[in-house]
């Protein structure tokens, strides 16, 4: 089927700020949809001014492009993305990638200690908290939980 | 969509999109002079956030009035009689406890607005809400956790905190007053009335004042103006730093 092999080029296109997960991973992938024009691929941004969107629909059509398809990307913002909408895919690949997934009880990525203390609630990206470890002191990310 | 309807929804969607814009750039002052590393960090994220959401709104206003105007020229190319954003918004950082209790006021207005907003009939409105009231709701616990640590702080940080609340008071008013763009629009429950507003908005500063020990000013008097245009001094200083570079080359990109 075209729309699985269309599905299967977007596994190229990362988070240029998390490389670790694809925007399916992320559950920024909200559509595939074909017209006689090409493709129209629907994004949700996972915060309202995430600087990485930008990137993400170059990529999007440029992966598209390479395999001959015309791609056009539109942005849906409703249901809003939630760290819910992570794949369980994209949580195992966050916890490789030494960031903390959301939801549940934060654990230290280097030693699994359970009782991570909160720095601060605005990490170095806008979807990320920092967080570091009382037992072993690794400072780690953590995926935001939105209240 | 009939004329008036869709002048009044462009104005909302303006006004809406420049209190978040000016927000956003007063906190992006704050950028590499944040106290520390990490409140640096959380003050320009809480920026983008803002203005990720008057780049939705502009760009939505643009669709909806229908003649051509793209998300920057509704930032760039409007003077300071065409803002009509809160004043508070635009007042000046002063110090790091000011900036919280601008901010704390402002999310404790903006958390209940995109709640009732995300419900709205409009539902590209609606989706802007709904996923900015995820991101108010955030900020809130950041500046109620900052107005609480310096009220209930030091003599130092509780003396400034209180100063903070007592300048920043007479601006709050304004937040709550209605015109005929938002009466007409929540008719249709487009908008919402900003009245309604105000319970949630008194619960959260009485909660977090008595947690802080700070004091909640008289109601005497307050400002309006800016939802006519009619600003404060500081506002043209702000928009002459923030749109220097596309008024002196219009178009330019990065």
């Amino acid at each position: 089927m075209v729309t699985k092999s269309i599905r299967d080029l977007l596994r190229a296109v990362v988070d240029p700020e998390i490389p670790a997960l694809t925007i399916e991973d992320l559950g920024i992938l909200r559509g595939i949809e074909e017209t006689p024009d090409g493709v129209v691929v629907s994004i949700t941004p996972t915060y309202s001014g995430c600087p990485a969107m930008d990137t993400i629909v170059e990529g999007i059509v440029a992966v598209l492009g390479l395999a001959g398809h015309r791609a056009e990307v539109r942005s849906v913002l409703a249901p809003p993305w939630t760290p819910l909408f992570i794949t369980e895919e994209g949580r195992r690949k966050l916890a490789a990638a030494s960031i903390a997934p959301p939801g549940g009880q934060p654990r230290c990525p280097r030693c699994a200690d359970p009782n991570p203390r909160l720095v601060s609630e605005f990490g170095s990206t806008a979807c990320k908290a920092l967080m570091v470890c009382t037992s072993c002191g690794e400072p780690f990310d953590r995926f935001k939980d939105l209240p | 969509m009939i004329d008036e309807r869709r002048t009044s929804l462009v104005g909302y969607l303006v006004r809406l999109g420049d209190d978040n814009l000016v927000l956003a750039q007063r906190l992006g002052e704050w950028s590499s002079r944040g106290p520390t590393l990490e409140e640096d960090i959380a003050l320009t994220n809480i920026a983008l956030d803002l203005l990720g959401r008057a780049r939705f709104l502009f760009t939505y206003a643009g669709h909806v009035e229908g003649r051509g105007h793209k998300e920057d020229w509704f930032a760039f190319f409007r003077d300071e009689r065409e803002f009509t954003n809160l004043l508070l918004v635009e007042q000046p950082n002063g110090d790091f406890a000011h900036t919280m209790a601008r901010q704390f006021f402002f999310d404790a207005w903006s958390v209940p607005l995109w709640e009732h907003l995300s419900a709205s009939t409009d539902p590209t409105l609606a989706g802007i809400a709904g996923k900015a009231a995820k991101e108010s709701r955030y900020h809130l616990r950041h500046s109620s956790a900052w107005v609480t640590r310096l009220g209930d702080g030091t003599e130092e940080s509780h003396r400034r905190m209180q100063s903070a609340v007592d300048s920043l008071w007479r601006f709050t008013g304004e937040m709550f007053w209605s015109d005929a763009v938002e009466v007409e629009l929540a008719e249709m429950e487009t908008a919402v009335v900003p009245v309604r507003l105000r319970p949630r908005f008194d619960r959260t500063v009485d909660e977090v004042f008595a947690a802080a020990d700070l004091r909640r000013p008289a109601d005497a008097f307050q400002r309006r103006g800016g939802r006519l245009g009619l600003h404060t001094e500081h506002l043209g200083h702000l928009l002459a730093e923030m749109q220097h570079l596309q008024r002196a080359s219009p178009g330019l990109r990065w």
